[in-house]
């Protein structure tokens, strides 16, 4: 295919491994929370395929307490975007880094001194979890214009009319919302995970990845039996605040190896 | 101001096709609850052209929330103060607020959208003792998210919420008032989007909300133009209304914003002035004036009443700010506690704090309207507000 060329550098990437036959993993951290630097170092020494940094905002909806609070106790040790991104290019890691972050910390400053600070950081893409399609338009031109993928959402509630559309707008990689709520550990894996997962990788070629309620190396698997790969959220964070960043490691090495399985 | 000439000819109308007054509101939600959005508006639009929604909405306001509301003049405090003062009285509309007047159509909404619960936010404990009101009366079950602060400091409508048959949960989150129990109550709603309306208490939020709430609020200024006239023959020189997310504000403004002559005045706490010092920002789903920190941090609003406890407003309000429409000047606490006061003294009515702030305004401002005719909204009563003053006041009195 010559349109290789048009993707960034985390689809690129995605996809290549992907067609290789692995499945994708990508832990989230939360940005500033203490020992979040060596946490993303030993996501990507164990596995890891990509790394999603939290950039904490004061109200995060669609995340649960476990975020919620590591965001709070980050933006009380006065944690700014800046602050993060400063040491992005000091974490010397060698896979692909997006950000996650809500889209007022992106209005503020504006979408284009935004997107440009992600690049200057040396970050790949963005997710921005509370702009749907119909208000992603001047974010996305600046974030085209700036190389920066936008990693869009796609919900379980969407009908089949409005998934190709989201899909279009995607890039980086199809974020699939695995369940109907915020993000926190669950007992099971939802239904809804794998039956959005299918009608996704129906309609796109793009890398699907399950998030939202994956709370565990089991759950990673059977995500992983119909999607691309999943993204590790509040299991993820909750090690950090628990355990510190080692224990992450351990962690994003088990997941690894429960995907990895035939 | 030219900005005004671009304006479409009625300042009533609906936003556009993106939910947006002006530059202002929009609907910034995460991807699941986009349908739902939709289907909320779409039911809306449906809802509100059609006579027997309308008549079933007129039914419950004159049976059952007792409208109209009546007017009353203030001949005491308007000689004290060189005016003509005439309250709208939303506090004697059942469960004491305006806020029974939204409650009640999006609760005949969310049954005609087939829902079977609903889920609010609350500040004061108004609207989710309107909530819960509504949520009995209609056989709905009601689930209230109420910010940890003002469950301390509402206890009484904690209490009447729970004698309502709802459930109310304390959010420990943020800065433990309203902004956090939105936040909640937004989080609850994706969760349990197929089955539960979330009934958003003021002209906030994604489209169709701030529109919606604005609707159902706007039987107050259709009254009080009306009944107005019968009082003085003409039109009102002032209109005054406190501001939180707005929507008591709004049911009154769109009576009088068509009417040039009249001058429309929004009273936010000088502790959560969000267009008085706020700037564009997105917060629970609109773009709106927003109190904010230099990297767009949402800042924690603080006032002495838990209504008015909120860093953004409707996006209506930026509007008709930015267009001079309207002004939104600020009281401290301090003249609130004076406000509360003078009203009960001067009038025998104890108004909500919340309204305490126009009181407030309109007392400051007074000199400069000698001779006016000001109309102000009482949206809400002050019984819930008595602990907490008896504190304030403890050895005053
Ligand atoms: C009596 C009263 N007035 C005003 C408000 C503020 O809301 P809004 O600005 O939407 O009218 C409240 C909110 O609880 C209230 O109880």
């Amino acid at each position: 295919m010559t349109a290789v060329a048009a993707f960034g550098r985390l689809e690129t990437e995605l996809r290549a491994k992907r067609d290789a036959g692995r499945k994708l993993l990508v832990p989230y951290i939360t940005g500033g929370y203490p020992g979040w630097q060596a946490a993303i170092r030993a996501c990507a020494a164990n596995g890891a395929d990509a790394v999603e940094i939290g950039i904490p905002f004061s109200d995060p909806v669609m995340d649960g307490p476990v975020i919620q609070q590591a965001s709070q106790f980050a933006l009380e040790q006065g944690v700014t975007p800046t602050s993060i991104l400063d040491e992005v290019p000091g974490l010397d890691v060698d896979i692909p880094l997006a950000v996650m972050t809500y889209y007022n910390l992106v209005h503020h400053p504006g979408p284009t001194r935004f997107a440009d600070q992600l690049k200057r950081a040396g970050i790949s893409a963005a997710i921005l979890p509370d702009l749907p399609l119909e208000e992603s338009g001047p974010w996305c031109e600046a974030a085209d214009a700036a190389g920066i993928e936008t990693i869009m959402l796609a919900a379980p509630t969407a009908p089949d009319e409005r998934l190709p559309r989201v899909t279009a707008r995607c890039r980086g990689f199809v974020y699939s919302v695995g369940l109907l709520g915020v993000t926190g550990e669950r007992e099971s894996l939802a239904a809804t995970a794998t039956a959005l997962a299918a009608r996704l990788k129906r309609i796109t070629d793009t890398p699907v990845l399950v998030g939202v309620g994956v709370s565990n190396a089991e759950q990673a698997y059977q995500a992983t039996r119909v999607a691309d790969g999943v993204i590790q959220g509040a299991s993820v964070v909750r090690r950090l605040m628990d355990s510190g960043p080692d224990a992450v490691g351990e962690y994003v090495a088990e997941v690894r190896a429960a995907i990895d399985a035939p | 101001m030219t900005a005004l000439d671009d304006t479409p000819a009625t300042l009533t109308a609906p936003p556009d096709a993106t939910g947006r007054f002006g530059e202002f509101g929009g609907r910034f939600v995460p991807e699941t609850l986009v349908p739902a959005c939709q289907e909320l508006e779409a039911a809306f639009d449906e809802a509100w052209v059609d006579p027997g929604f309308r008549a079933e909405l007129t039914r419950v306001h004159t049976q059952y929330s007792g409208r109209p509301s009546i007017m009353t003049e203030c001949h005491n405090l308007g000689a004290q103060l060189g005016i003509r003062l005439i309250l709208k009285r939303e506090d004697l509309n059942h469960t004491g607020s305006h806020k029974i007047n939204n409650v009640i159509g999006q609760a005949l909404l969310a049954k005609r959208m087939g829902k079977k619960r609903i889920v609010a936010d609350t500040g004061a404990g108004q609207h989710g003792v309107a909530s819960a009101t509504a949520a009995a009366l209609m056989g709905l079950e009601c689930k209230v998210y109420m910010g940890a602060v003002d469950v301390a400091r509402q206890e009484l409508n904690v209490f009447r919420m729970k004698l309502l048959g709802a459930e109310v949960e304390a959010v420990h989150s943020g800065s433990r008032t309203l902004k956090d129990a939105v936040n909640e109550a937004m989080r609850h709603w994706v969760a349990n989007v197929a089955d539960t309306h979330f009934c958003l208490g003021s002209v906030v939020g994604p489209h169709p909300y701030p529109y919606m709430v604005r609707q159902f609020q706007s039987v107050i200024g259709d009254e009080a133009h009306r009944q107005i006239a019968e009082m003085t023959g003409g039109l009102p020189d002032v209109v005054v209304a406190c501001v939180g997310g707005g929507s008591n504000a709004m049911g009154i403004f769109s009576g009088f914003v068509d009417e040039s002559s009249t001058r429309l005045v929004g009273v936010e706490p000088a502790g959560g002035a969000a267009i008085g010092r706020g700037v564009p920002g997105v917060v629970h789903g609109m773009r709106s004036n927003l109190m904010q920190d230099e990297v767009g941090q949402v800042e924690e609003a603080v006032s002495i009443s838990a209504g008015l406890d909120y860093p953004g407003v409707g996006p209506e309000h930026s509007y008709l700010a930015s267009i001079g429409r309207a002004e939104y000047p600020s009281v401290t606490d301090d003249e609130v506690v004076e406000g509360f006061q003078l009203l009960s003294q001067t009038e025998g009515i104890i108004p909500a704090l919340e309204c305490a702030h126009g009181v407030a305004w309109i007392k400051r401002e007074a000199p400069k309207m000698q001779g006016q005719t000001v109309l102000m909204n009482l949206s809400g009563r002050g019984d819930k507000d008595v602990a907490q003053m008896m504190d304030i006041l403890a050895g005053r009195l």
